[in-house]
């Protein structure tokens, strides 16, 4: 069988981003799929005849414009198209409109409280003040504190001086925003339930957190550190889909000479004298290489394809105790029409951005109260949007497709595994909850497919259907991500290496992963470095 | 429940009048609001300010309204300035400060009676204003829908109030309010203004800005009247040594960068702050500035040369950086080419040889020029008609 | 020239402590205090004829034993009625865990769970002892810091580096996050699991899964940091122990005043000059100590227009809501737990059946409701103690969880039937109880606030958790016992280290105050 110089193991957007830097480099690598398509959860798929759907991630603001820049993702097709705004709908038939301009936003939420609108200028200044401090460590290794290593001293007083610059103020409300919950953040800004709960979904979305649990105002900060066009914050549409941003990263690696093999999977990482030596497919396939790279979760990385006796023993104990849990479900849906909301203009902009359907803070820690009971939220909170009013690729002229990602929905239910009638009654509850303010949307619906956590897991292979391959909480962040020890994407067996999101920075179309693991792998052959630093900010 | 309303720019209660007068159809955003760039000419609304009189649609101008008890307590705690001898139709100009000393905005402060103020400012402060609240008893509301403001400036524009009636008006001193009955309501005038001349503020129900607008026009018909849009002001307010928020300093509530905060020593409002005032928001950072000295100082600058010095670094005799120029024009009245600066400490005393970098731009063709410049102490241009009671007639 | 050079407001355990100190150190301290007699929290109240308890705080955990040397609470008057309390948790069918310091029995527990539970207290105990060591000084500020503040940085650094690689990492993997996470890692057995989760939420809005809970769990092992193994029981209640403290700041010349409240700290130009008392009277000094809580003290005593709105914010949003009720039984008899050996009864019993149950029981505080099924610590101290029930009659004193302050229906509407709700709880671990009570009491957070003067009836005056903690306890500001007016310090459980009966603040702040007073 054919020896490469490395082999990646999972065709996602990390992985494929990681394969892209070492090909480029002129590195001999092939990336392994195991599903008879790329991308990973970064995919469109046509599941209904003529739709194509974002049928995992389903929108793009993380990914890091140094790498779509250095690896050219336009030249190979990745368009991002800002869409702004959104909408919270309330039970008592109002709603809440979230509005990319600054007035017309204050405005809005002076329909509620004149206080809350001005408040919102302090809430936005001061999360801009944490966007700015964390932003220029997503393309950079975290350090290890234990560590006298000069390199690892050199990040943390990295680290020391980002802090430093805050200012003592700053500093004290940051380390308090880090250790917070989402909610009594808000409530030291608002006194409006519906705003709150608006602002309160980016804390919550893909993590096992309530609005209430504290580490939760950090998740909400995972949410706003991205950018579209230098607009931080701002969320887009990839043209085509999210399969749109690996199909442009399988090009960028195709073009620098890379080889993907799909539904090829990857039974065992072989290891030899403690270090790997390749990857053995379920089909009895070998390939060699020395340099084995997983964007598999970290647990199963280490529990599933690896031999318990190929790992040191704490390591397989870390994996286990990983935090990778279920939180979220997906429905994408093929509709006839675009559906129209009560009380909502059809023609407003508003119908282009998120739509959210819980409008007060102890609604959404009730929907988190029933995933604590393993059972899916009777009022889910849902983050829906209708790309095909700004994406003429995926459904036909006048048709629209319609992603809705909803939370919570437990991996595993308090009866047991899903079943198909679970599936479907899971399904009913988020239709039901659109329909309460869509009154054509049910009469609309061509197909609708409905994702649990654990068809998530089944067909991605993320655990438990996580979306970030890992809780985000402080003990999986910088780094403690994916374990104390392990942060810089270098495994416990010589030659391995993790790049998925379980690593620094973790989940969200980043790629920053991929790149950072790509750097460790070019100080390791001693090779020049290829990954960009981040744009600087003064 | 208030209906939604998702345009970005909304108009005043005067639109329907400047969107008549606005020949030139150039529009720029307020606020939210809607208004004119420039009418007709900035020339010629400049001139009208200096030369004759020229109104401007104030409404966008934050304005809330203290009332209560505790609204003279509340203000004081507020504000750096001593405001115990303020009494009612005065109108004090002020500025206010965080807990670190630095400027969150300045304004200006009508006191109606003990317990009844008005506060004007360019930024929206309800949060802070409702935080600096907590154990007074006030309340605070933002009026700025409810009062439709113009500014009525120029030396001609006394003439103009008696000419609609207003007797007495030239007595009305600088920084004095009073009200006058008009059209079935009250009319608010007080005499003061953001171009640094003689001048005028008129506070009516947005019910009659048409009425009002179309008086002082009827009125003003002989006087030179002239609307004048926020260039030919721009203009002025340099002249007259008036900062910006946002432009000349940060208000502290929007900085991201904390050391961007400016303190009111730091913008050449020391004299609004009397730290000798038992309590008020900002004091002991401002004793400790006063102390251990101040990080920037803010000057007033005479350019050499006619080239505007806009966006420009300072720099001192050994060529190294020292400051920007934050604000910078010219003078059309005193001829000459004048810029605000922010400078590092110790730079910016009245003999410092200074420079500016000045890059200026002929037919494509760029050009760089360091033209030496000079600090001045007082506004640029002060002319004796602002300050004289009774008003003049021109 | 004043009478005195320092008044303390409240005679709770810091406020004696601290002034205590500072007579040390020869200033002339007066304490004034609201109430009757000395104690704040920390007292023994007759609640029925012949029936005694410790009315708010009943176990001494983790007081500090360098303090009961300094001040010889023993010649005082200090003595335990028992110390290195074993811990049991209760089970309806009797089969219980026991634990004692690193060991813990009991039924069909595994192996695995036996020898993990060993090295889980040992290494808390190790944790517990670095946060010991934290909370002895006051905490750092970390840009505008003094030589003071570089110092303690390197040592808590140095500390940390001390634990060792491997410990280490684990502490700073395991320090913000939940117990729930953590004791589902290590351990199998449901009860275990649940008992030990109440160490990390008691007296806190939190549930088992609430990230910080580990945090909370290693405050409450403080005491394992100092040297002890489990809580103790002062001989007469925990009033014992403010006697003591009040006995020995006699002796250093600390005049106490009680039925004294403070009604107003007065300031001028941004500078304390006294307090003003509910009589009308003036007491000047140029020192003034607050025991009370932060919101007391800054929005009701000094007044939010004597400080800056910024600040006057944070105070605002300190999140103080007690959510911890107390019950008091008069019995007339040894109550029956299930399982338990009479000799047992004395322990520190927990109800806290699995995890589940404790967060099902934390649920409903979020939305201003109380637990139909409450968690509690119950102790019968009448046991170790002949001094507070008649003889062969007994006292339970028992914390229960979860009651938010807000309640939704309103206390005084609903604190029959929550009464009923114990009751039942705790009728199903003892089922014969209900006929041997004598006469009860149950104390809301609304009666501790206003029976103990802490706002929100918050027994820690802040909640315990990672934002509130260390540099930002109480808020920004205020958290190196120093506040924005000059002469005003605080000593009570709302600054460093918090909340428990421990004498830690008091001690740290009468530090601070001779530390910067004399340089000022």
């Amino acid at each position: 069988m054919k020896r490469y110089d490395a082999i990646v193991i999972g065709a996602g957007h990390n992985g494929l981003t990681n394969a892209a830097y070492l090909a480029k480099a002129g590195l001999d690598v092939l990336v392994v799929e195991r599903n008879p398509y790329i991308g990973g959860a970064t995919v469109s798929r046509e599941l209904h005849e003529g739709w194509l759907y974002s049928n995992c991630s389903y929108v793009c603001s993380l990914l890091r414009p140094e790498i779509t820049r250095d690896l050219e993702l336009p030249r190979h097709g990745l368009q991002v198209v800002p869409y702004g705004g959104g909408v919270t709908f309330m039970e008592n038939g109002d709603y809440f409109a979230s509005f990319e301009d600054h007035e017309a936003q204050l405005r809005e939420i002076a329909r509620h409280s004149v206080r809350d609108a001005n408040a919102y200028e302090r809430y936005h200044t001061d999360v801009t003040k944490q966007t700015r401090l964390i932003r220029p460590f997503l393309l950079r290794t975290p350090p290890d504190p234990t560590s006298f290593k000069p390199r690892d001293i050199k990040e943390l007083l990295f680290l020391a001086k980002a802090f430093y610059h805050l200012g003592e103020e700053t500093l004290n409300d940051t380390f308090r925003f880090w250790t917070m919950s989402i909610g009594d953040y808000l409530n030291e800004y608002f006194e409006t339930d519906v705003l709150k709960a608006a602002l309160a979904g980016s804390g919550i979305i893909g993590t096992a957190l309530g609005v209430y649990s504290p580490g939760s105002a950090y998740v909400l900060l995972h949410h706003y550190m991205g950018d579209v066009d230098g607009t931080v914050g701002a969320w887009g549409f990839a043209r085509g889909g999210m399969g749109a941003v690996s199909g442009a990263l399988a090009k960028a690696f195709q073009s620098y000479g890379g080889e993907i093999k799909v539904a090829a999977e990857v039974s065992r990482i072989v290891v030899k004298n403690g270090r790997t030596t390749g990857v053995a497919l379920a089909n009895g396939d070998e390939y060699h290489s020395d340099i084995v790279v997983s964007n598999l979760d970290p647990r199963r990385t280490f529990t599933v394809i690896m031999d318990e006796s190929d790992l040191p023993a704490d390591i397989v104990t870390k994996a286990k105790n990983f935090k990778i849990r279920g939180s979220s479900g997906k429905l994408n849906i093929a509709l006839d029409g675009l559906p129209t909301f009560t009380g909502l203009d059809p023609n407003s902009r508003l119908m282009i951005g998120d739509m959210h359907f819980s409008d007060s803070l102890e609604n959404m820690e009730r929907a988190y109260d029933d995933w604590k009971n393993g059972t899916w939220s009777k009022k889910p909170y849902l983050d829906m949007v209708i790309p095909t009013q700004t994406d003429p690729t995926m459904a036909p002229p006048g048709k629209h497709m319609m992603s809705v990602f909803v939370q919570y929905a437990p991996p595993k239910l308090a009866t047991g595994e899903w079943t198909d009638a679970d599936r479907d009654a899971f399904g009913k509850t988020v239709l039901d909850t659109i329909g309460n303010h869509s009154p054509d949307f049910k009469d609309l619906i061509l197909h609708v497919e409905v994702r649990t956590p654990q068809d998530i897991e089944n067909e991605v292979g993320l655990t438990e259907g996580n979306i970030f391959q890992g809780e985000l909480t402080f003990d999986q962040l910088l780094f403690n991500r994916p374990f104390p020890g392990y942060a810089q994407y270098r495994g416990p067996v010589q030659g391995l290496y993790l790049c998925g999101s379980g690593t620094h920075p973790g989940g969200g179309v980043m790629s920053a992963p991929g790149a950072n693991a790509a750097r460790e792998i070019f100080l390791d052959l001693k090779r020049d470095n290829l990954v960009p630093e981040a744009y600087a900010d003064d | 429940m208030i209906a939604h309303d998702e345009r970005r720019v909304i108009e005043t209660p005067f639109h329907s009048r400047v969107q008549a007068a606005c020949a030139l159809n150039e529009w720029e955003e307020w606020k939210g609001y809607t208004t004119v760039t420039a009418f007709t000419d900035v020339a010629l609304e400049y001139f009208a300010i200096r030369n004759s009189c020229g109104i401007f649609d104030l409404t966008p101008m934050i304005k809330y309204r203290i009332t209560g008890p505790d609204a003279g307590a509340y203000l004081s705690r507020l504000v750096t300035r001593n405001i115990s001898k303020q009494s009612s139709g005065q109108v004090m100009y002020c500025c206010w400060c965080n807990d670190a000393g630095q400027v969150l905005d300045d304004g200006t402060l009508f006191k109606f009676d003990d317990n009844t103020y008005r506060i004007c400012s360019q930024e929206r402060h309800m949060d802070w204003f409702g935080a600096s609240a907590m154990g007074f008893n006030v309340q605070i509301e933002d009026e700025t829908d409810q009062v439709a403001a113009l500014a009525f400036q120029g030396p001609t524009s006394c003439a103009v109030l008696k000419q609609m009636g207003f007797q007495d008006i030239e007595n009305l001193k600088p920084y004095r309010f009073t009200s006058f009955p008009f059209d079935g309501q009250e009319l608010m005038i007080s005499r003061t203004g953001f171009t640094g001349d003689l001048g005028y503020e008129l506070w009516c129900d947005p019910e009659q800005a048409e009425t009002l607008w179309d008086a002082l026009m009827e009125a003003g018909r002989n006087y030179g009247i002239r609307p004048f849009g926020a260039a030919a002001l721009g203009m002025a307010r340099i002249e007259a040594g008036f900062i910006q928020a946002g432009v000349d300093f940060m208000p502290a509530l929007d900085v991201v960068r904390s050391e961007r905060c400016r303190s009111p020593y730091e913008i050449g409002l020391g004299w609004l702050v009397h730290l000798k005032k038992p309590n008020f928001n900002g004091r002991k950072a401002l004793i400790a500035e006063k102390e251990k000295g101040s990080r920037y100082r803010f000057v007033k600058l005479i350019v050499e040369g006619n080239k505007p010095a806009e966006h420009a670094f300072v720099y001192n005799r050994r060529n190294q950086a020292i400051g920007t120029v934050t604000t910078a024009g010219w003078s059309p009245t005193t001829k000459s080419n004048l810029a605000f600066a922010s400078l590092e400490m110790p730079w910016g005393l009245e003999d410092d040889e200074l420079f500016v970098e000045i890059y200026y731009i002929r037919e494509l063709k760029w050009t760089r020029v360091m033209e030496r410049c000079h600090v001045v102490k007082d506004a640029f241009f002060d002319p004796e008609r602002r300050h004289a009671t009774p008003a003049w007639d021109f | 020239m004043t009478e005195y050079d320092a008044v303390v407001i409240g005679a709770g355990h810091n406020g004696l402590v601290c002034a205590a100190y500072l007579a040390k150190k020869g200033r002339r301290v007066l304490i004034a205090e609201a109430a009757e007699i000395v104690g704040g929290a920390s007292i023994t109240r007759e609640f029925a004829a012949g029936y005694s308890v410790s009315a708010c705080a009943h176990l001494l955990y983790q007081f500090h034993p360098g303090i009961a040397r300094d001040l010889e609470l023993e010649k005082h008057g200090l003595e335990l009625a028992s110390d290195d309390l074993a811990t049991i948790a209760l089970a309806s069918d009797g089969h219980y865990r026991r634990f004692s310091g690193s060991v813990v029995t009991g039924n069909g527990l595994t192996q695995k769970d036996i020898s993990g539970f060993a090295a889980f207290h040992e290494q808390m105990t190790r944790y517990a002892k670095l946060l010991a060591k934290v909370a002895g000084r006051r905490p750092p500020k970390l840009i505008e810091s003094d030589w003071h503040d570089k110092l303690n940085l390197a040592k808590i650094g140095l500390d940390i580096r001390r634990l060792g690689r491997d410990d280490m990492r684990e502490l700073l993997r395991i320090g913000a996050i939940n117990l729930f996470d953590v004791l589902n890692e290590k351990f199998t057995d449901e009860l275990l699991k649940g008992a030990l989760s109440v160490d990390g939420v008691l007296g806190a809005h939190m549930g088992p899964r609430s990230p910080n809970t580990v945090l909370a769990y290693l405050y409450r092992h403080l005491g394992d940091g100092f040297g002890t193994s489990g809580p103790a029981i002062p001989r007469g209640g925990m009033g014992s122990v403010t006697m003591a403290l009040a006995a020995a700041a006699r002796a250093e010349g600390v005049e106490i005043r009680n039925r004294t409240p403070v009604t107003k700290i007065l300031c001028s130009a941004g500078r304390t000059t006294g307090v003003k008392l509910g009589s009308g009277e003036t007491v000047e000094a140029g020192l003034v100590v607050s025991n009370a809580d932060p919101k007391t003290t800054f929005e009701t005593l000094v007044g939010f227009p004597e400080l800056e709105a910024g600040f006057s914010r944070r105070v605002h949003n300190i999140r103080a809501r007690g959510t911890t009720a107390k019950l008091h039984l008069a019995l007339d008899g040894m109550p029956e737990f299930t399982g338990i050996d009479a000799i047992d009864s004395g322990a520190r019993l927990v109800v806290a059946p699995d995890l589940a149950y404790v967060e099902r029981a934390f649920d409903p505080a979020k939305y201003g409701e109380f637990s139909p099924a409450p968690i509690m610590e119950i102790t019968i101290p009448s046991v170790h103690d002949e001094t507070l029930a008649p003889a062969g009659k007994h006292v339970l004193s028992a914390v229960v969880q979860f009651a938010p302050y807000e309640l939704k229906a309103g206390w005084d509407a609903s604190k029959k039937s929550f009464e009923n709700t114990i009751l039942a709880t705790l009728s199903q671990y003892a089922p014969g109880i209900r006929d041997q009570i004598v006469a009860s009491e149950v104390l809301t957070p609304w009666d501790i606030e206003q029976q103990f003067r802490i706002r929100g009836g918050h027994w820690h005056h802040c909640e315990f958790s990672l934002d509130q903690f260390m540099m930002m306890r109480p808020a920004f500001g205020a958290t190196q016992y120093y506040t924005p007016i000059d002469g005003l310090y605080l000593c009570g459980a709302g600054a460093h280290p918090g909340g428990g009966v421990m004498g830690l603040a008091g001690r740290n702040a009468a530090n601070e105050i001779v530390k910067r007073e004399k340089t000022t």
